[in-house]
């Protein structure tokens, strides 16, 4: 892998993180406007969703030592 | 060889050695590991919402005389509160043998809504949020839930509030 490329990979990598966190920040707004207006129905769902896109970002941050490790070892 | 005046470092390089520029730069990994750990904090929040969830105990509600019915005509409202002092209520007798109640707060940003008698609906004046007289939902505007209503229970000429549906 060019060391562009990597970079490119990494820097896609963290575009994807932050999107996804934009979406976990709403999911957690609208949980709690939901808990406090006395409505308990979305709260398991929305704990299910927030872990699976906490393991993405996770899974994404994994990925990008792995780019980061490999063009470390080429250079 | 010795070294020119200006090709030294300065003095003062010795005493304060950390480049503020290299110090403060932050890497991709760095980055991206503060956001992944600002997505657990998320997922934490989250799951605090969860265990709160678990131990809030149900509220209960003590029943509370509202009047005799023949106070109000039809289209009539009645103001009151409930279950506590910070609760305020409308009460709508909407036919001879029928009457309604909801919390006063619009669900939007808690202004006290009123009843359109003409356009038989509940308004909120502030954001324009209008609900239905008939299952508190909503007809338009910014309100993101139903009003809550409260139960009422008829017995003989008296009226009584027995509880709170969200």
């Amino acid at each position: 892998m060019t060391r562009s490329r990597g970079l490119t990979a990494i820097d896609g990598a963290i575009a994807l993180i932050a999107i996804l966190l934009i979406v976990q920040m709403w999911l957690l707004t609208a949980t709690l406007e939901a808990y406090l207006g006395g409505h308990t129905e979305p709260i398991i769902p929305a704990a299910l969703i927030s872990a699976l896109l906490f393991a993405a970002c996770g899974g994404l941050y994994l990925f990008i030592r792995r780019i980061d490790a490999r063009r470390d070892r080429e250079t | 060889m010795k070294k020119t005046e200006s090709s030294q470092a300065p003095l003062w390089r010795d005493e304060f050695a950390i480049d503020v520029a290299t110090d403060s730069y932050v890497t991709r990994r760095q980055f991206s590991k503060f956001l992944v750990l600002t997505s657990l904090g998320m997922f934490a929040g989250n799951l605090w919402i969860l265990v709160k969830s678990w131990f809030r105990s149900s509220p209960r509600f003590e029943p509370q005389p509202l009047g005799i019915v023949d106070e109000l005509a039809v289209g009539d409202v009645k103001l009151f509160s409930y279950p506590t002092q910070e609760d305020p209520c409308i009460l709508i007798r909407t036919g001879i043998d029928q009457f309604v109640a909801y919390s006063q707060k619009c669900t939007h940003l808690s202004c006290a809504v009123y009843y359109a008698k003409q356009e038989n609906r509940l308004e909120c004046p502030c954001h324009e949020g209008y609900f239905s007289v008939e299952d508190g939902s909503v007809l338009q505007g910014p309100p993101p839930r139903r009003l809550p209503r409260v139960v009422l229970q008829r017995d003989g000429d008296n009226l009584t509030a027995t509880g709170v549906e969200l």
